[in-house]
């Protein structure tokens, strides 16, 4: 017990201090993650509006599979991610193993599917009339798209935030194919159990308060934008 | 959607930019050197020196010499003699250089219901597989469970699937908190107990010393003739750190200003048998 106090004040000490160690692990979780996010957003919302529009023989199949995808356990992706990115590996020449490159690969496809599955739920439950007036009144199918997409963009929003909170607090990928490096694909989780191994609660707590903290923010903005969706 | 998927391979590349502009360096070692907290150290001093960034890839001696043998890390550092040979004479590795040593030491409680303080080690595994009093294993052939298993082969005894055996299959200090959580004998490394003996009150250090239980690290060249790809300038740079005189100086002084000893001895041109 008397770890969990000298942990907490050690975590205060460095919090307040803006510990270099700390604020390297935020800043690289914020790059990697964000940039994670940003794509899954990129590639999970014009894919995720279009499944959500789309009526096609075998769709019940592709949900499935995305919805699969929003439980894909990240040491899997890690797994997976990693033996292509060996030098070893098919694209072991592009030498992304251990770099934030592989991370934002990784997390990526951990991401994706959330905001693609929670994308076309959101799509689907704009009116469907909405369809009908836009093709009456001579939309092309890209601005029919992007007028359902902006009809929906609160609970894309949301999709783009659990994105984001799926990917932020991952460690399994992460660790598998950054590799861990100090200053550079160290990101908050890999540096809690690093510290962890190493006997330095104090820092591990420090890290581990910043990251509920984050996911605490996340989860805020997306409960706020929830509610004024459905105001 | 094709746009948006041209978009985010940029996009990877364009802001994950800087890391990727110098090729990765890439060392396989061992989860020791992690846990004692020598491998940031080393490697923030390797690049002050060199200019070059070493990225770590850490796993037990055993995975870390199969990771290599696939050539997919440049260079190793690791403490596991009888793998390492293996892994140069199957031609994996080439320009083996003794980097320095720590030792490895039994520890248990302080009560040591297995009477085995003081013993040597051969002695000290054939008590503890009489009296049959719990043994927490790493499990993971890492060079330290090599060592250990290498042991209870000296003792006559194979303690595999014995009851009062157990696999932890995990890092060196989850093992030792492992033991220490139930009042089991286990077999560590002294640097890893050394940086971590204030999570560990309930382990005494009980059998120590002797030649049998030296900790001898390694660093080795992944040969650049079977694996073309390696950075084997990288491996070298990185290897010519270790066994030069600042990589040395380090080592000397590592943990000193912690611990108050140093964690581990520098050995760079040395012969590994002067050191018994």
């Amino acid at each position: 017990m008397e770890f969990l106090g000298q942990g907490l004040a050690e975590a205060i000490h460095r919090l307040v201090t803006l510990d270099a160690d700390v604020v390297e692990a935020l800043s690289a979780s914020l790059v990697v993650s964000g940039t994670a996010t940003a794509l899954s957003v990129a590639i999970g919302v014009p894919a995720g509006t279009a499944l959500g529009l789309a009526r096609f023989r075998g769709r019940g199949l592709v949900l499935t599979l995305v919805n699969t995808g929003l439980g894909l356990p990240p040491v899997v992706v890690g797994l997976f991610v990693a033996i292509f990115l060996w030098r070893s590996g098919p694209l072991g020449d592009l030498n992304l193993y251990c770099t934030r490159q592989a991370m934002v690969i990784a997390q990526l496809i951990l991401g994706a599917p959330t905001v693609l599955g929670l994308t076309a739920i959101a799509v689907q439950s704009v009116d469907p009339m909405l369809r009908l007036q836009l093709r009456a009144l001579g939309a092309t199918p890209t601005q029919a798209l992007w007028l359902f997409a902006r009809e929906a963009r609160l609970p894309i929003l949301t999709a783009a935030m659990a994105g984001f909170g799926a990917v932020i607090s991952e460690i399994g990928a992460s660790l598998m194919v950054g590799c861990n490096v100090k200053g550079d694909t160290r990101i908050l989780t890999t540096a809690i159990t690093l510290e962890t191994g190493k006997g330095e609660f104090g820092t591990a707590i420090a890290l581990g308060i910043i990251l509920l903290a984050l996911v605490f923010a996340v989860n805020a903005a997306t409960t706020w934008a929830q509610q004024r969706s459905r105001a | 959607m094709t746009r948006a998927l041209l978009l985010a391979l940029v996009m990877i590349f364009v802001t994950c930019g800087p890391a990727a502009a110098s090729r990765s360096l890439l060392v396989g070692t061992t989860t020791t050197t992690q846990d004692t907290g020598l491998l940031d150290a080393i490697g923030a001093d390797f690049t002050r020196h060199t200019g070059l960034r070493a990225r770590f890839v850490v796993a037990g001696s055993g995975q870390t010499l199969q990771t290599a043998g696939r050539g997919d890390v440049d260079v190793v550092l690791v403490h596991s003699p009888s793998d390492e040979l293996a892994f140069i004479g199957d031609g994996n590795g080439i320009d083996r250089r003794l980097v320095m040593h720590d030792d490895f030491i039994v520890l248990g409680p302080a009560s040591d219901p297995a009477r085995i303080r003081g013993l040597a080690a051969v002695p000290a595994f054939r008590a503890l597989a009489a009296s049959a009093a719990p043994f927490v294993s790493r499990g993971d052939g890492s060079g330290t469970n090599v060592k250990e298993l290498a042991l209870w082969k000296a003792a006559g005894v194979d303690p595999k699937g014995k009851a009062w055996y157990a696999e932890s299959a995990a890092g060196q200090l989850a093992t030792l908190q492992l033991a220490a959580q139930r009042r089991a004998y286990v077999f560590a490394d002294r640097g890893t107990w050394l940086a971590n003996q204030k999570l560990l009150l309930d382990l005494a250090v009980l059998v120590d010393g002797g030649p049998e239980l030296l900790n001898v690290y390694h660093v080795i060249r992944v040969s650049p003739m079977k694996f073309p790809k390696v950075d084997d300038a990288g491996a070298k740079a990185f290897a010519d750190y270790l066994t030069g005189a600042d990589g040395q100086r380090f080592i000397a002084t590592f943990g000193v200003d912690r611990f108050g000893v140093p964690l581990f001895t520098p050995d760079a041109g040395k012969n590994e048998a002067d050191l018994r």
